[in-house]
């Protein structure tokens, strides 16, 4: 009687396997053959570390991503742990309106980040008005830096939130009655407890920012990052194979980011529980 | 639907090893008359849970077991054609049903029309008093209301057997009290063949015709409670179900030497060293000067009903005496036991 | 209760923040809405700008709804069972195939773009048709459908709901179909949610993969952000924000929970 159920369970899971292998594993199959036979052969792999150019692209999408992740995490773990912790009037509608930004897509912020700094931008009339000249950045690595944060900071406070929310408030108070200061607080019980939170949405936040396309295309910048660069090689200068390598490298490294993400969070979990 | 009441059950042979190559269940073999309550006791993972699975047919049993519902082979049917009312110690109710679609929805899987389905299910409301209830939400209900409904569900569809896993096992010690009654006199006056779980000795001695008293996968030893209790065929039974007293003393001359004294035990065969069992409540406190047995009380337990005595010098080690004498005694107090040797029980094992 | 001095820097801190997102949201409101965004809001207000999105436009936003749309129904047939087959049966097998299925994810949009052209680009009228576009949706959604779906079978024991129907004599569709799928309803609801919300805003796939007959709303922003004046820009960016933000609201009360792993910017 169970094989029976058996087949039909198989029957039901068949359409997913066959999508997956259809559209997924046997394009990537063939995206890494095709990157290891242009004019390069396999040393397109290579390519991103040997050739400078694309080495400078590396180098400066992953500064960038750090950097993102780092200011990101702070940003939102003072306001997810504040917003969590403190009940006051207009909390709701401030959540609400925190997670507003949750569905816009990368071309849209990177025209909130026109808005902001562009040439017409808020940021640059106010520079103005105080007689600092125009501060226009929305086309500078500056300008990126802002987008993704502004496109992660939602993300990561609902992440934040939830675990803060299972922080037990009597090893708070444990800690305080043993004499601890409020800083030594957030560094002995709360950071500890958000750590796997933490690790894990600073993953989803650095491989987002790194694969980000939408952002950079919109800001029309001209600071190579990889994402424009794979875009770049393939529509303008029909270098299939190597942007086939190039976003190769990138699925590997976001794809193994996340990996070792959840190795560390559920460790560090584990290791909490 | 229309099974008819009081189905016979018979297992042959069934043993239950899982994929991953756990060895749920023995070969098992039982037969269970029609209208008949058995109940499998035993501690968790003893097998008692798979074997109602095997009967249930939520699990076939390994390669050769047979089940029998009267005489119809049924050990290839799965559980939707068995016709069987199951209980789950979780419940189980439809969250996404109320009460009332609870109980219809055996009824309208088999296909009953809309207007007998709410006849029935009025009749079952009734039954298990909890008509007020037709329309709640099963969050809504307490533990103990979820139990009725549970049991209402199952019973709607006159199902050829009854099979509780745990019922009772989640509610309080109360309301586990007053279930138990009624459970009990449901399950008689309807007159099923109904199977019960449970690893809680007083519950199978309250519900059971017959218990099965099950360990490591087996079937230990089956008979009705009193034969359970006070004939146990093994150790393992007689320490599962109650307390039991176990001294070693020395039969010379159709006695039982003791240290504290000695039983006549005359149509006892044999002499020599030998362990006997016998229950608390067995031996009776008797005056003191005249006793055949002799001890001082050690500790003294009141539990309401009854006092629980640990009295040492009697036996090589303490034993267990319950009274329901209202006096108070006192610890160092010297006292008399009266055994009968109807009450002493051999084991082979 | 008087807050401590350090509560009213943080609230200043978040406020902060929250103006941070909200701000830009608010201008590009408003320079949808101006006769001339340089001049400012005293140029006067109009409702040309939308007009002019609309005439040229219109056809990306429903073509992304219907994008959007398809997306949810194949996302809903594929995703729903294969979740419950994942809850149903666990182990060593469905493990892989949960790791399998949700490892789009994990994988910048645009390589999975590139991938895809490389390997389909060559059947023409599939290449040139919605239906490409909708193959790149379905692969980058269907992990949030999965996952949201699982997320609520793996809440409640739902395997003895289905073993007491099935005792009660119900077979496996009927189970399916009446126990198990109402009482994942709520997961199901969060992912199709999802599942619209991201499928709307896709553009880092649907960039590669479009041709000028299957421009969806996004594109279509990029290239008015790229070659059109700032008003119409912003105009056509206040379309993108109504037909987004009821799905927000939904998503908000349903199931903030399973948006959280989403990525893609």
């Amino acid at each position: 009687m169970r094989g029976r159920e058996n087949r039909f369970l198989l029957l039901m899971v068949a359409p997913a396997i066959v999508v997956g292998a259809a559209f997924f594993l046997l394009p990537l199959a063939r995206l890494a053959v095709v990157g290891a036979t242009g004019k390069l052969g396999f040393a397109a792999y290579t390519a991103v570390v040997t050739n400078p150019q694309y080495f400078q692209a590396l180098a400066s999408t992953i500064v960038l991503s750090v950097t993102v992740t780092v200011a990101t995490l702070v940003i939102a773990g003072i306001a997810g742990v504040f917003l969590e912790r403190n009940h006051f009037l207009g909390r709701e509608a401030l959540i609400s309106m925190l997670t507003l930004p949750l569905a816009f897509p990368g071309v849209v912020v990177g025209f909130m980040v026109i808005m902001l700094a562009g040439r017409t931008g808020l940021i640059g009339e106010i520079t103005s008005t105080f007689g600092a000249g125009r501060l226009v950045f929305a086309y500078s690595i500056a300008g990126l830096f802002t987008g993704y944060i502004y496109f992660s900071i939602p993300r990561v406070i609902l992440t934040i939130m939830a675990a803060a929310e299972k922080l037990d408030p009597a090893l708070e108070e444990a800690a305080k009655s043993l004499g601890a200061n409020p800083w030594r607080v957030i560094v002995d019980v709360i950071l500890p407890a958000l750590k796997p939170a933490l690790i894990a949405s600073g993953a989803i936040c650095f491989a987002t920012s790194m694969g980000a396309f939408g952002t950079a295309f919109t800001l029309a910048t001209d600071i190579k990052v990889l994402p424009i660069v794979i875009y770049t090689e393939f529509t303008l200068l029909a270098n299939i194979a190597l942007a086939a390598a190039l976003s190769m490298v990138l699925g590997v490294i976001t794809w193994a980011t996340l990996a070792l993400s959840r190795v560390a969070a559920g460790a560090t979990a584990a290791a909490a529980g | 639907m229309n099974g008819k009441v009081g189905t016979a059950i018979r297992l042959v042979d069934c043993a239950k090893t899982f994929p991953n190559g756990t060895r749920a269940l023995d070969k098992t073999s039982l037969e269970m008359r029609g209208g008949e309550t058995i109940v499998f006791l035993g501690p968790s993972g003893c097998g008692k849970t798979t074997l109602l699975r095997v009967i249930a047919g939520l699990e076939s049993p390994d390669e050769g077991g047979r089940v029998y519902f009267d005489d119809e082979d049924v050990t290839s049917q799965p559980i939707e054609h068995r016709n069987v009312g199951m209980v789950f110690q979780s419940y189980a109710l439809f969250p996404n049903m109320n009460v009332g679609d609870n109980i219809a929805y055996g009824l309208k899987v088999h296909g009953v029309a809309p207007d007998k389905r709410a006849k029935r299910v009025d009749e079952m409301l009734r039954m298990m008093q909890i008509s007020e209830l037709r329309e709640r939400r099963i969050t809504e209900l307490s533990g103990g209301q979820r139990q009725r409904v549970a049991l209402a569900r199952a019973i709607a569809v006159q199902p050829r057997v009854l099979l509780l896993d745990e019922p009772l096992t989640a509610l309080d010690a109360l309301l586990r009290e007053r279930l138990r009654i009624e459970i009990d006199v449901l399950l008689h006056s309807l007159g099923i063949t109904a199977a019960y779980v449970t690893h809680d000795q007083g519950e199978a001695m309250a519900i059971g015709d017959r218990i099965a008293v099950m360990n490591k996968g087996a079937i230990v030893q089956t008979g009705s409670p009193r034969e359970i209790y006070y004939k146990p065929a093994s150790s393992f039974v007689a320490d599962f179900i109650g307390t039991m007293n176990r001294v070693t003393g020395t039969l010379r001359d159709g006695a039982l030497e003791l240290p504290g004294g000695r039983i006549d035990w005359a149509d006892q065969q044999g002499s020599g060293e030998m362990q006997v069992l016998f229950r608390p409540n067995d031996a009776r406190i008797v005056d003191d000067a005249r006793a055949p047995l002799r001890g001082v009380v050690e500790q003294q337990f009141f539990l309401g009903d009854r006092t629980r005595l640990h009295v040492t010098g009697v036996a090589d080690r303490t034993v267990v005496v319950e009274t329901t004498e209202h006096r108070e005694f006192r610890v160092g107090q010297s006292i008399g036991l009266r055994i009968e040797p109807g009450a002493l029980l051999r084991l082979r094992d | 209760m008087r807050r401590p001095p350090y509560f009213w820097l943080q609230l200043a801190f978040t406020l902060l923040v929250c103006s941070f997102l909200l701000v830009p949201v608010f201008m590009s409101i408003v320079a949808g809405l101006t006769e001339n965004f340089f001049v400012g809001v005293k140029s006067g207000f109009t409702t040309r700008w939308i007009g002019v999105v609309w005439e040229l436009y219109a056809p990306t936003i429903f073509r992304s709804m219907y994008i959007a749309l398809a997306t949810l129904a194949v996302t809903l047939v594929v995703g729903v069972p294969a979740a419950y087959v994942l809850a149903k049966r666990p182990g060593m097998m469905t493990r892989m195939i949960e790791e399998f299925l949700v490892l789009p994810v994990a994988i910048p949009g645009l390589a999975i773009a590139l991938a895809l052209i490389i390997t389909y680009g060559g059947f023409r009228d599939f290449r040139t048709s919605w239906g490409f576009i909708l193959v790149g949706h379905v692969l980058y959604t269907l992990p949030f459908m999965v996952r949201s779906v699982l997320a609520v079978l793996s809440s409640f024991n739902f395997q003895v709901l289905e073993e007491s129907a099935a005792s009660l004599g119900a077979g496996f569709w009927r189970r399916f179909f009446g126990i198990v799928l109402p009482n994942a309803r709520s997961g199901i609801v969060a992912g199709a949610l999802t599942v619209v919300t991201l499928s709307i805003g896709e553009f880092n796939l649907t960039w590669m993969m479009h041709t000028p007959e299957t421009m969806t709303l996004p594109v279509g922003l990029a290239d008015s952000y790229a070659s059109m004046r700032l008003e119409i820009g912003s105009a056509y960016t206040l379309v993108f924000f109504i037909m987004i933000t009821p799905l927000l609201v939904a998503l908000q009360r349903y199931g903030v929970q399973s948006t959280r792993t989403r990525k893609g910017a």
